[in-house]
């Protein structure tokens, strides 16, 4: 086969001619127009192998010259994958066949060819089984033989950007009929999204010789022009989801590389057209073996002669439309095989550059090129995604829309056949059918929406579909000649390992798909998946309505992880005092979506600083709430599992709260401010689950006790100051409030003027273990707050500590936190704060459970001291039996501390080894084994609490 | 993607609110057997038809409610008012 560009432009040409694009082709000098795809420009210039199949490393080349064309995947520098038959071609670009070695035209993996019977499908299952340690080696010597392009770690990131939309109706696929609906549902009054998969609207029209197909087209281009349809082309809806609620890729973007549209159609009317299938014989996967459309596209598209003599295999008009173009552009076509009169090719065969045809019976006609137009697959996917389940008729040949729901309607070839005409008054109706039945739904999601404007009048009523059917043209089945050849062309499956697989017993196409991996491609069945069903029908004897097809799943074409990803809406919490952090070296850390300070060079200095001196932590994102009413002690009772009622105003009062499993699930204070105000906080982490988990039981358990939920978590700057002088430094910067041991003792609550800001309150609690004032602050004024205690407590040594600090501070202290000391598993009494559960209350959260409870024998959390004080074990390492695996509990928090000067740590350990003094074993990742102690306290660091009351 | 009809923010993506599941009684703590306290922790109907489900609207109101949903179409029963007390089944 010669491919080359005619010397006189086509009247459906796509390319300028007057405009040349240089690019390279495997290190190469070439050149095609504007307008080119990289595949047409490369034709244009005589080459006639792309790549080389996945298995067997056969030479192939154009087969269907557009997005699926299975054998068009090229490498265009660092971008893997790219469809040759659809990627414009643009200047500069370097494009590499991927997946030979050598080289395209030398491939020495070719010789899998050649034993081509020994890779039949399960050849690597059955094959590379055993021995299993020589798994990892056969891994990396089979990865070398994977197909794909090449992934380059440097490649720059790239713009990504999503969409969100609300058309009334979204049409997938832009032919004569797509384009119809749409503008049938405009002229209606519908706001209507039309997306065309390749990079002009048109369909088949676009490539038709016909005068009256060329007036058509030219006629829907100026009516959408002068519409209100939105058209997106090089776009494709690739996934139908509940409610309509659709994934659209844009790769037309002028900015992005690519865009994910997230629509929600109030309709949607699919339209892909038909995409046409390749017929299976023997050197069916040669190149210059092309189908119909590629030699139509080829030719009226981008003026490239597909070669010099032709055989045409023509079961349906689109062939004889081929051979009528072919013998237009002075390609000889030596012979039409009418596929309607019982005649079939059986073979492609000859010399590397020619393709004999050998027709059943054995006659042969010399030629460079075999145009086939066998069928059609109906492109089903986005019913398959409304659930609906496409049956098969024969008659025609291909798969039809059984009963998709009301609001996904069909138009185009999918839905039948018939003249332009007809197919342009069905998608017209299908249009307007759109057009009402989104108004019903646009009023009834507007009805529903109680709050906002109501619904006017009455709801429209749900249109009935009362279209005209379309005829179905009758086609002769064909799926398979008199021999075996490719099924699948991206991932090497022929029509042989079919059979044979459904010998071997995998005779459903779903067991039969997964272990031959036919259809599970690059072009995701839109060629392969007929033949499939037809070879599997053929092998168990059956017909392909009887075998069925396979769903087709999201997406319909692939989306890059790029689009995916897009741009990222999750927002970053930061306190108001950041930029006093940032002035002064700290190092972040991120917990949840709060950017918190981490430590500010060395966290044992400020261990020591606030064990000496006083230090400020920057806590902001504690979760706090703010309840009112009368209610609360009752609300409190239920939550928690200790008593509130008698909690007066200004006390502070740690709390533990356990689900409803009694599994522990968050723990913090809550302050009583006014009779009938409270101020409860969770932990940071737990913020926003124990918001959602209090007005669960207000709203669901307990609508009628009056509290009323106030989330202030970013409302309040919450600033700790800890330390022996911390005393010294807030009684400097407070006003209206006494802050003498006498009249302000540990776990208290006050309000106050704070370097006078108006509206604060502290309390004193002792998470680090000292002595300390927790001051929450207007969020506004957070950062003034901060400054002036800093620039108050200069003489007094205050510094500013992080997160780790205060983690080792605790650690020494012994108090345990949810999620990091316990998990999942661990019930309430393994805290060690039985004495917190009062099961003589009524009723709280999860009370039956911590009951039975404490008549099992669970897991206790207690401080482990190692013996070896200079070693840290690394937090998870297991407690084990001795020498044995035996596991009886685990290391959950484990720091050096800078206080005692020595590794502290708290653990999980079976009950029977709970008791001070007890030795333990831990292993450590390194496999090494020490002994630990478990100590008689939680606190390693001033048990009886001293300083913190001081 | 699922729309939930919120009682007061009207039909909203599934992904705006949190699914608190099966709705379900609460058994009487004081006198609860462990294979009721159980069954209300872990058992589920799960059936292929209408349901009581719970949704809260966090991204929204803010509001628990109940909602009936046929699993197997993913229709909806119009919801009645927010902080309709968890009760007995459909």
């Amino acid at each position: 086969m010669t491919m080359s560009r005619l010397g006189t432009a086509r009247p459906t040409e796509v390319v300028d001619r007057s405009s040349k694009v240089r690019f390279r082709w495997n290190g190469k000098r070439f050149s095609g127009f504007e307008g080119d795809t990289i595949a047409s420009a490369l034709a244009a210039a005589g080459e006639h192998v792309f790549s080389r199949s996945m298995k067997y490393h056969r030479p192939r080349g154009i087969l269907t010259a557009d997005y699926w064309d299975p054998n068009l995947m090229v490498q265009v520098g660092d971008d893997p994958n790219v469809r040759a038959g659809h990627r414009l071609l643009e200047a500069g670009m370097d494009v590499r066949a991927q997946n030979v070695w050598p080289s395209l035209h030398r491939d020495i993996k070719a010789l899998n060819g050649l034993v081509g019977r020994f890779l039949t499908a399960g050849f690597y299952y059955k094959t590379f089984m055993r021995p299993a340690w020589l798994w990892p080696t056969y891994e990396r010597v089979l990865a070398t033989f994977a197909p794909g392009g090449r992934i380059d770690p440097d490649t720059p990131h790239r713009y990504h950007d999503k969409r969100y939309t609300h058309p009334d109706v979204v049409v997938a696929g832009a032919g004569p009929a797509g384009i119809e609906a749409a503008l049938a549902a405009s002229a209606a009054g519908a706001r209507v999204l039309l997306v065309e998969h390749e990079h002009a609207v048109g369909g088949h029209l676009r490539y038709s010789s016909s005068a009256s197909a060329r007036a058509a087209l030219a006629e829907l281009r100026a009516a959408l022009d002068a519409s209100d349809v939105e058209v997106l082309t090089d776009s494709t809806v690739t996934g139908r989801y509940e409610d309509n609620w659709l994934a659209i890729v844009q790769r037309s973007h002028p900015i992005a590389v690519e865009r994910l549209i997230k629509a929600r159609a109030k309709m949607l009317v699919v339209a892909p057209g038909l995409i046409e299938r390749p017929y299976v014989f023997a050197g069916n996967d040669r190149p210059g073996v092309i189908t119909s459309g590629a030699a139509r596209r080829l030719i009226n598209l981008w003026g490239v002669r597909p070669g010099e003599r032709a055989v045409v295999f023509a079961a349906n008009s689109a062939g004889d439309a081929a051979a009528a173009d072919l013998d237009r552009v002075g390609v000889e076509v030596a012979a039409v095989i009418d596929g309607r009169d019982h005649r079939r090719v059986s073979a492609a065969q000859g010399s590397p550059k020619a393709v004999e045809a050998v027709l059943a019976g054995g006659s042969r006609i010399e030629a460079d090129l075999l145009v086939v137009a066998a069928g059609w697959t109906a492109p089903t996917s986005l019913l398959n995604m409304a659930g609906d389940r496409p049956v098969y008729d024969p008659a025609a040949a291909r798969f039809f829309a059984s009963d998709p729901p009301g609001n996904v309607l069909v138009a185009g070839g999918l839905a039948g056949d018939g003249s332009l005409d007809e197919l342009r008054a069905h998608a017209a109706a299908t249009g307007r059918l759109a057009a009402q039945r989104a108004a019903a739904v646009a009023h009834r999601l507007q009805a529903r929406t109680a709050r906002a404007r109501p619904a006017e009048g009455a709801e429209p009523a749900w249109a009935p579909d009362e279209r005209t059917p379309l005829d179905r043209d009758p086609h002769p089945e064909l799926y398979r000649s008199d021999t075996h050849g490719m099924v699948d062309f991206s991932e090497d499956v022929g029509s042989k390992d079919l059979v044979a697989a459904a010998r071997e017993g995998y005779d459903s196409v779903e067991l039969a798909k997964r272990y031959t991996t036919a259809t599970m491609g690059p072009s995701q069945g839109k060629l392969e998946t007929v033949n499939t069903v037809a070879a599997i029908a053929e092998a168990r004897g059956e017909t392909i309505a009887e075998v069925g097809t396979t769903v087709w799943r999201p997406p319909f074409a692939p989306i890059t992880l790029g689009a995916l990803a897009g741009r990222v809406f999750e927002p970053v919490r930061v306190s108001s005092i950041q930029p006093w952090h940032e002035a002064n070296g700290v190092t972040t850390i991120l917990a949840g979506q709060w950017v918190r300070p981490d430590h500010y060079g060395d966290p044992a200095a400020e261990v020591r600083n606030v064990r000496t001196n006083v230090g400020l932590i920057d806590v902001t994102p504690l979760g706090k709430l703010d309840l009112r009413g009368p209610d609360i002690p009752k609300l409190l009772n239920l939550l928690y599992t200790n008593k509130w009622s008698k909690l007066a105003v200004g006390k502070v009062r740690y709390g533990m709260m356990c689900a409803e499993d009694g599994v522990v699930l968050d723990d913090g204070v809550t302050g009583r401010l006014g009779p009938d105000h409270y101020l409860m906080t969770t932990t940071s982490s737990g913020a926003g689950a124990i918001w959602e988990w209090v007005e669960n039981w207000l709203q669901t358990e307990r609508p009628d006790w009056k509290v009323h939920v106030t989330p202030v978590t970013t409302a309040y700057v919450s600033i700790n100051v800890a330390g022996p002088k911390a005393r010294e430094l807030v009684g400097r910067v407070s006003e209206g409030v006494d802050v003498s041991p006498e009249a302000f003792a540990y776990m208290e609550v006050r309000t106050a003027t704070v370097a006078g800001v108006d509206g604060c309150f502290m309390w004193r609690i002792g998470f680090t273990g000292e002595l300390s004032f927790e001051i929450h602050a207007p969020a506004g004024h957070g950062l003034h707050v901060w400054e002036a205690l800093m620039a108050a407590g200069k003489d007094l040594g205050v510094g500013p500590f992080g997160l780790e600090a205060q983690r080792i501070m605790r650690l020494e202290k012994g108090h345990f936190i949810v999620g990091q000391d316990t998990d999942g598993l661990t019930l309430g009494p393994s805290t060690g704060l039985s004495p917190l559960i009062k099961l003589d209350k009524d009723d709280f959260a999860g009370k039956p459970e911590l009951a039975w409870a404490t008549e099992r024998r669970l897991p206790v959390i207690v401080a482990i001291q190692p013996d070896d004080a200079g070693v840290v074990p690394a937090e998870a390492s297991q407690i084990v039996r001795g020498e044995t695996n035996e596991i009886l509990g685990r290391i959950t928090s484990s720091r050096l501390s800078p206080t005692l000067g020595r590794s502290i740590c708290l653990g999980q350990v079976e009950p029977e080894l709970a008791a001070g003094g007890t030795k333990l074993t831990v292993l450590l990742t390194s496999g090494e084994r020490i002994s630990a102690t478990v100590m008689d306290h939680h606190a390693h660091f001033d048990p009886a609490g001293e300083r913190l009351r001081g | 993607m699922l729309l939930v009809p919120c009682p007061n923010c009207g039909p909203r993506n599934w992904s705006d609110l949190r699914y608190g599941g099966e709705s379900h009684a609460r058994p009487d703590p004081a006198t609860a057997t462990p294979l009721q306290w159980r069954g209300y922790l872990y058992l589920r109907d799960n059936p292929a038809g209408w349901l009581r489900e719970n949704w809260y609207c966090r991204s929204g109101c803010r509001r628990w409610f109940t909602v009936e949903r046929n699993t197997a179409t993913n229709e909806f029963r119009d919801p009645p008012m927010p902080g309709d007390k968890r009760g007995a089944k459909a």
